[in-house]
């Protein structure tokens, strides 16, 4: 047996993972981190889309928790092999899209799987008992564990004391009496032992770790998975839902209008997978098109494009309508008025 | 310049960082890889990533649309 026994543990960028890989470094284990990106993370990506953000690009959470803990962190990316959690979870799923006990039983399953390549000994996740809802309860620890596959390899150093002993403790690599019993929703237990090691700043513990969470976001993904009649999505589709407005003014088209300058920028990246429209004698924001549509179809969406532009209140506007084969023509539309854009048109608003 | 190079434009955080580090792990300790990428988060994020695995930034050079990155590769030879 080498000397120092090593745990991979899940960190996710928030201060629950963050005490727990401290808690088992202060027992002289040595510690690697895990990050999964599944495509959904709140880590990262939208803040280079939208203009007031870039002026303050946001930090990689998860990575910066790893450099205050002096863990390397890997970072691995699950975006396939995450599409069977989220479209078929055997646990359901939360208040909105997210599948979190599948999720968790998901990553951590990956999470054994490389420990196992790299040679680590256990597992450790920042879970706490009842914490949330969904996929905390006390009940459902086991379930992660076995469907997981990780069984007593995986040890939650914030609530160990309320659960079986872990092989871990067994083996005499971790104190069990030095582990804790937190439990619930109440985060003082967790800010009390942040401030005991020394930790002055932790990511703010959001609604979850994912956009899944967000009821505006699993609204569009579902009105993306109806209108297609299929539960299916790729990385583009993720991406498009998290920029601009959503309109879907018939079944079977959605427009997704650019919000601001950032937006438009970002947009215009996809614009040869769409039918796309510009305001030609207005100042206004790049709209694109999903969905099959017919002559009338694209008079209504040039009015729209018309009734987000600078000309909204003008006669007419000037819209350029280019097709997916880069054939572009014009058309002079009255705006659509205010009145006639239905509540129930915006999709996730 | 460096022998080897990645060309991540286009892709977002954290993209850039997971195909930094698939590329890193490829590399001997000492040898440098310059990275391309027009995501402004990753001038955060690679920096830190080498940090966390002892690997050095060497350069950075910010253009308008977008950004060099040069990382030497740390630790000890095999
Ligand atoms: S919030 Fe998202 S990432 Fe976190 S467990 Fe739930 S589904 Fe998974």
């Amino acid at each position: 047996m080498k000397e120092k026994p090593r745990a991979a543990a899940l960190i996710s960028g928030g201060l629950d993972s963050m005490l727990a890989v401290r808690v088992i470094q202060e027992q002289g284990v040595e510690v690697e981190g895990i990050n999964f990106f599944t495509g959904f993370c709140v880590e990262g990506h939208t803040h280079a889309i939208r203009q007031r953000d870039q002026k303050r690009p946001k930090r990689n959470n998860a990575l910066w928790v790893a450099e205050m803990l002096g863990v390397p962190l890997h970072m691995i990316e699950v975006v396939d092999e995450y599409k069977e959690v989220l479209t078929n979870p055997k646990h359901g799923y939360g208040s909105n899209l997210n599948p979190c006990l599948d999720c968790k039983g998901f990553m951590v399953r990956k999470a054994l799987e490389w420990m196992r390549e790299n040679n680590f000994d256990f597992l450790i996740t920042g879970e706490v008992v009842g914490q949330r809802p969904k996929s905390q309860k006390r009940q459902d620890m086991p379930i992660i564990q076995r469907e997981s596959g990780a069984e007593d390899l995986l040890l939650r150093p914030l609530s160990a004391k309320l659960l079986p002993e872990t092989y871990p403790e067994r083996a005499g690599w971790v104190d069990r009496e030095r582990l804790y019993d937190f439990n619930g929703r109440s985060r003082k237990p967790q800010m009390a032992l942040a401030r005991a090691f020394g930790f002055e700043e932790w990511a703010q513990p959001a609604g979850g770790c994912c956009f899944l969470t967000d009821a505006a976001y699993s609204a569009k993904l579902s009105d993306l998975w109806r209108s297609r009649g299929a539960r299916q999505y790729d990385m583009d589709d993720i991406m498009l839902l998290k920029v601009g407005r959503h309109l879907r003014p018939r079944p079977h088209f959605k427009l997704v209008i650019a919000r601001e300058e950032g937006e438009t920028r970002f947009l215009e990246g996809y614009r040869k997978r769409f039918t796309h429209l510009r305001t030609v004698s207005h100042g206004g924001p790049l709209t694109l098109v999903d969905g099959e549509t017919d002559e009338d179809d694209l008079l209504l969406a040039a009015r729209l494009a018309a009734r987000f532009s600078s000309g909204r209140a003008a006669d007419r506007v000037r819209v350029s309508v280019t097709d997916v084969d880069g054939v572009t023509r014009e058309m002079d539309v009255p705006p659509l008025p205010t009145s006639a854009v239905s509540a129930d048109w915006y999709v996730g608003a | 310049m460096a022998a080897h190079c990645l060309d991540v434009r286009g892709l977002l955080c954290p993209m850039p960082v997971i195909r930094t580090q698939a590329r890193v792990n490829q590399l001997a300790p000492g040898e440098e890889l310059e990275i391309l990428v027009t995501d402004p988060g990753a001038l955060r994020d690679i920096p830190a990533w080498c940090r966390v695995h002892g690997h050095e930034v060497i350069a950075t050079e910010e253009g308008r649309d977008e950004t060099t990155i040069w990382v030497r590769v740390g630790g000890a030879a095999p």
